[in-house]
């Protein structure tokens, strides 16, 4: 009997997460699939279904032949789609770099403060994260609006006479992206530079290497994975993000979260922002892959 | 590492701190501002909080959120910490490499799509959409970011506590309850936090997986920021802001007392 209850609790660990995600993350998947080939309609569902198991297999074999390939036709014949996916890689990629280069010093900083200090800083890295990403990106808008603190400050202090136009321009969309992104750039790296062994950087100085090459030589190559794990965790969502261009871009800001929102709110073609879902998952594929792969490995090293 | 704070390091970490606090420092200041322009000083007032409370939309939309936080986070919570186990207690099974890439894939997955397919999902099977569509929603892109919380805990347990047990005679069952989820047991709690904090905060999905009278406070916030930067916005966002924190800096210390009461314990037991 105790056997029996054990056993029946060992399986129900795996299999209820297991059967909830199935249900609720990978079946989704092939809905989105499955209208991104079906013809746009006038009602509520807002498509034709492409097929229906209630017609049998027959049925739906025939439908297979004239599958839809419209929505994916029209995502090509439109140009302004291929500019948004174009235009989102590059403002993610763009937004990465500069994410690396504000939160590597930060990390690295804090990696090298005293170790009463560590915890502290470690929770203020953090904190902002719990705090509503929505209402950061918002904390923005009345900083870089036209009449807003920065150019109120900038003005009294006279570095300029007229108000700079930043709300509204990819500038805000990259300030908001590496100010929102920060702590997922900074957490990792910390991570990695925290373990390391700093005895290693003393030989080198012992050795007579500068600390800059020493920099370069040591601590830098041992900060990789961390440095490989923040740009994945700030480079993929910020390829689908959605808020940022929407309250910090302007209407030249292209991106393909924005395009997705409006072809399914305003537009209401749920086939077609399906089918540009499912292009941009088949974009983000290889870089999801990958960061699995890292993110089980350092599982693996961290046993 | 043990070492020299040089200057430059200390410079990075001030800059790098006032360029994360310094937006919300401002916002919260210009919530107590009298004027309605915000960004012109006209002196200290509180009377945006109290037009707060006579705003029935915004009561009623932090209501909802309330509740699909509270319940969203205790079932994510229960199912992230039993696939946290799953994942570190059960290195083979079937199908363990697409259930470790349903754990890891929301976590970066854009909302867009994990919002967008959730909604068809629930259009598929003609469900309802409203509060219980928007909890669902909750509940499966939390419970993984509560998995990998709960997880990374796990890894550093030490499994010899358990195998006493089960030696003495405890069932794996009340070893789980006895052993292992005491000591886990602040993980949990964040991952919980988490969970919370991240159905609070979210936007994307809720507008898509949500339906009429099922409003939240996000998406209430999001279409008067739409409008123009208010006071009154300022405001709620400052009480969001403190329930957060006040949540973040309880729990740490917390933690931090267990961690003390923890040392001593062991010293106390190498005495004897």
């Amino acid at each position: 009997m105790q056997k029996l209850i054990t056993a029946i609790a060992g399986r129900l660990v795996i299999v209820v997460p297991y059967l909830w995600l199935l249900l609720f993350f990978l079946v989704p998947f092939f809905i989105v699939l499955k209208i991104s080939f079906s013809e746009v309609a006038m009602a509520i569902p807002a498509y034709q279904p492409a097929f229906d198991l209630s017609q049998g297999l027959a049925a739906n074999f025939e439908k297979l032949k004239k599958l839809s390939l419209d929505n994916y036709q029209w995502l090509l014949d439109d140009a302004l789609y291929f500019k948004a996916y174009v235009s989102s890689l590059t403002i993610a990629a763009v937004s990465t770099v500069l994410t690396l280069l504000v939160g590597y010093p930060l990390a690295y900083g804090m990696a090298r403060a005293p170790s009463t200090l560590r915890p502290t800083l470690l929770m203020l890295v953090i904190l902002p994260f719990w705090t509503s990403f929505l209402i950061r990106v918002y904390a923005w808008i009345g900083i870089l609006k036209p009449e807003g603190l920065l150019n109120q400050f900038l003005m009294w202090a006279h570095v300029i006479d007229t108000p700079l136009t930043i709300l509204n321009t990819n500038t805000a969309v990259f300030i908001g992206i590496v100010y929102s992104y920060l702590p997922f750039m900074v957490l990792p790296i910390y991570a990695s530079l925290e373990k390391m062994d700093y005895s290693l950087i003393e030989a080198a100085q012992d050795l007579g290497c500068p600390s800059f090459t020493a920099f370069w030589k040591i601590t830098f190559p041992l900060s990789i994975p961390g440095v490989v794990a923040g740009c994945f965790l700030v480079f993929i969502p910020a390829v689908g993000e959605f808020v940022i261009p929407d309250l910090l871009g302007g209407s030249q800001t292209l991106m393909i979260g924005k395009t997705l929102w409006s072809e399914f709110f305003s537009n209401r073609d749920w086939p077609v922002s399906s089918a540009v879902a499912v292009v941009l998952l088949v974009i983000l594929i290889v870089p999801i892959v990958l960061f699995q792969r890292a993110q089980a490995r350092a599982q693996e090293s961290g046993k | 590492m043990n070492t020299t704070w040089s200057r430059f390091n200390i410079a990075s970490v001030v800059l790098g701190f006032a360029f994360l606090y310094l937006p919300i420092v401002l916002l919260v200041i210009y919530s107590f501002n009298e004027s309605r322009l915000v960004t012109v000083w006209a002196g200290f007032s509180t009377k945006w909080y109290f037009a707060l409370f006579n705003n029935r939309g915004l009561m009623d939309a932090a209501w909802v959120t309330a509740r699909v936080g509270v319940l969203s986070a205790s079932i994510a919570t229960v199912l992230g910490t039993l696939a946290a186990i799953a994942l570190t207690r059960y290195t083979r099974f079937r199908g363990r490499l697409l259930f470790s890439g349903m754990i890891y894939a929301p976590l970066v997955m854009p909302e867009v799509i994990t919002g967008l397919s959730l909604l068809l999902l629930f259009v598929a099977v003609n469900f309802d959409r409203g509060f219980w569509t928007v909890t669902l929603a909750h509940i499966t892109f939390s419970m993984c970011f509560v998995a990998v919380v709960v997880q990374s805990r796990l890894v550093t347990f030490d499994r010899s506590l358990e195998e006493a047990a089960m030696d003495l005679g405890a069932p794996p069952v009340t070893t789980f309850f006895k052993i292992t989820l005491p000591v886990i047991l602040p993980a949990v709690i964040s991952g919980w936090m988490l969970a919370f904090t991240l159905s609070l905060d979210d936007l994307v999905i809720a507008s898509f997986t949500s339906g009429p009278g099922a409003t939240t406070l996000p998406m209430k916030i999001y279409s008067q920021v739409r409008l123009g930067v208010t006071p009154e916005i300022n405001a709620i966002c400052t009480i969001l802001i403190a329930i957060v924190a006040t949540g973040v800096i309880i729990a740490s210390l917390i933690n931090k007392r267990r961690e003390v009461q923890r040392i001593r314990d062991e010293q106390a037991a190498f005495r004897i």
